[in-house]
């Protein structure tokens, strides 16, 4: 009796050295510009080869402008850094999908809609929400610089086998409260630290009913617990996704992928480290108050007077630089500016939520409200089926794809002092650029801010 | 990498947990593609002000406190993966962080950088502030061969634990990549054994 994780696992160790540690094979290595350099680097002055090209797949997405990208980029460090991955990728022969090219975006975006992500495999990138594959029901994590340059250099690492955590969530969900509120929740519930060690598998009612850009929302947050990776069994949900994608198997592979990818999710009896269970129906519409994802509640709700997971002095410390009070509500709080997108939900279907959302309505004359699509092809199937126009005449400005406003590096900053409702995955200070204060929320809550100019339950919308 | 035996040092303490790794070393400043540099931005804005004026509460620019040891709150280094992270703390001269637990990811970085990640209790940890706060010199010795940190003043001994592999790495300075790079052989026997789906 196996779980997923251990099936995964078990099946891409080369050896097992003294004191427990593992070569681990990694099947798939996606790359950036930020957590790159400096591992080609290391390659250059070892004088080795790149041990499989064909497995890595390379973009331009941290430290890219979202307007005028078909135009050198005006900052000149940033500048330096995108062609730096242009020249080492052309040096050691991966391929890349920089700027202007079609499958160019947030690598945990472009991984799945490409079909490189798929069930069973291994898969890393130099970036922590790499757990994001897992929603496939793939071992993926984000590693160092350090290891990038192992894997390039070996296809393996030397790792420890974390232990096993599965989270159930079971029930419905209300109306209003999306895969993003279901995570926030569950790191609100935990902490930041919750899961440090652990690499966790969803599962429950709540989660299998999600579609896979819910259940990729939930795992790339599995980070902000600390959890080295979160996944999901994969089932018909997964598959349909799957199905005709750019590198997806086909014909009689794709038949021999899916006999191999039924026979993964975790056996009956399984055990787990630890089991945490939560119930759907609990679940409200969050919204974050503090500087870190675990600082979060229901719009509903007021921030509490102490908190069981974050000491007394950094809940003091998150109040004084956000700007609030201890037992103050949200709702109803004046806000001014909203990020939509990053790697948390910048997919179409969150797009198509937005719009929906926002109907005739338009953002408020207060509120600076921008979407960043999370690649090039949801960019180009937004404006296909008409979302970019519809939220641009709301009054959103739509972008093209990257990072954005996600990490304060390239030029989408939100200004200091400014509240940001953010459908990213990091409040942490300084997080969208210094200064800024971060709510983050899910994408309907974000719209229904964007609109409202304030803090809503998007419940009552 | 550069090899860590044992060191003896005055200690640096922030008492703040789940600091991430966008205080370490916020985004705007991975624009680098060296490694070299990062430990003048170290905290940059908790250490500096908009005007980069030094913060005079922030520890680092408190002249009572020095040394080669940073002692930080529960879960450091949380957070983005971004290894200039661990490159800050070691280009400002930081040798050991203690704490009672870290970040995983960080903590594959600090030690990939001949940086130890010291894990102690939440007991131990919150003596050690004490001692610091009691006595900014107060000098802790760290011994990496015996698995021990000295508390100079109090005399007390605890020892810690950590991976006998990364434990001989540390030691000699040797990275995972010289490792893995020796096993070729193994690593392409089996790639050419497996069924790839
Ligand atoms: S969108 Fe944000 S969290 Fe996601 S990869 Fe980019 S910077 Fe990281």
């Amino acid at each position: 009796m196996n779980t997923l994780f251990d099936k995964i696992w078990d099946a891409h160790v080369v050896d097992t050295i003294a004191g427990g540690q593992q070569i681990f094979y990694i099947d798939r290595h996606l790359i950036h510009e930020v957590t790159s350099p400096q591992a080609f680097d290391g390659l250059r002055k070892r004088g080795i080869p790149l041990a499989h090209k064909e497995r890595i797949v390379a973009t331009a997405d941290h430290n890219v402008p979202t307007i005028n990208q078909d135009q050198p980029i005006g900052e000149p460090l940033s500048r330096k850094q995108v062609m730096m991955l242009t020249t080492n990728c052309d040096e050691f022969g991966v391929e890349l999908y920089g700027l202007g090219h079609p499958y160019q975006g947030i690598v945990h975006v472009i991984g799945p809609e490409l079909g490189i992500t798929r069930p069973g495999i291994t898969m890393v990138c130099g970036d922590s929400h790499t757990s994001t594959h897992g929603a496939f029901g793939a071992i993926a994590f984000g590693i160092g610089t350090s290891q990038v340059e192992q894997v390039m250099a070996t296809q393996c690492l030397l790792l420890k086998k974390p232990k096993k955590m599965r989270i159930s969530v079971d029930g419905d969900l209300q109306a209003g409260v999306t895969a993003k509120d279901v995570i926030l929740y569950i790191i609100s519930q935990i902490g930041t630290g919750g899961g440090t060690g652990y690499f966790v598998e969803y599962a429950g009612s709540a989660i299998r009913g999600l579609s896979m850009e819910g259940r990729m929302t939930v795992c790339n947050m599995s980070i902000e617990m600390g959890a080295r990776g979160g996944m999901i069994a994969p089932d018909q949900t997964t598959f349909d996704y799957l199905e005709g994608r750019e590198f997806s198997p086909k014909g009689q592979a794709w038949d021999d992928a899916v006999a191999y990818w039924k026979s993964l999710p975790t056996d009956e009896g399984a055990i787990f480290d630890k089991e945490l269970n939560f119930r759907a129906e609990d679940i409200q519409p969050m919204v974050t108050y503090g500087t870190n994802p675990g600082m979060g509640m229901g719009v509903t709700e007021r921030i509490p007077v102490e908190s069981k997971i974050h000491g007394a002095a950094g809940l003091d410390k998150a109040m004084k630089y956000m700007g609030l009070q201890k037992g103050q509500p949200l709702e109803g709080m004046d806000i001014s500016h909203v990020f939509i997108g990053s790697c948390t939900n910048s997919r179409i279907e969150d797009l198509r939520e937005v719009v929906r959302l926002v109907g005739d309505k338009k953002v408020a004359d207060s509120v600076t409200a921008i979407v960043v699509p999370g690649s090039q092809q949801v960019a180009k199937q937004a404006i296909t089926e008409g979302l970019a126009e519809k939220l641009e005449a709301a009054g959103f400005e739509f972008r093209q794809a990257g990072c954005s406003a996600c990490l304060g590096m390239n030029e989408d900053k939100i200004p200091a002092g400014k509240y940001c409702v953010s459908t990213s995955n990091r409040n942490f200070e300084g997080r969208q650029g210094p200064g800024a204060r971060t709510i983050l929320a899910s994408p309907l809550t974000a719209a229904a801010a964007a609109v409202s100019g304030k803090v809503v339950d998007v419940r009552k919308f | 990498m550069k090899p860590f035996k044992t060191l003896t040092s005055t200690a640096v303490p922030l008492p703040i947990e789940d600091v991430d790794t966008d205080q370490i070393i916020p985004a705007r400043f991975l624009k680098a593609t060296t490694r070299e540099g990062f430990g003048e931005n170290l905290f940059r804005d908790w250490r500096y002000d908009k005007l980069n004026h030094p913060k005079e509460d922030f520890v680092l620019n408190n002249p009572r406190y020095s040394g080669d040891i940073l002692v930080a709150g529960a879960n450091f280094g949380c957070g983005s993966s971004r290894e200039h992270a661990a490159w800050a703390i070691d280009d400002y001269g930081f040798r050991v962080v203690i704490s009672s637990y870290f970040a995983d990811i960080f903590r594959g970085n600090a030690l990939n950088n001949g940086i130890l990640p010291l894990i102690v209790t939440p007991e131990v940890l919150d003596e050690i502030f004490k001692t610091i706060e009691a006595d900014a010199n107060a000098k802790f010795t760290v011994d990496l061969e015996a698995q021990t940190l000295t508390n100079q003043s109090s005399g007390t001994v605890t020892s810690f634990e950590i991976d006998e592999y990364k434990k001989t790495c540390l030691l000699n300075g040797y990275d995972d990549i010289d490792f893995l790079l020796s096993q070729k052989d193994k690593i392409v026997a089996f790639e050419g054994s497996r069924v790839e789906h």
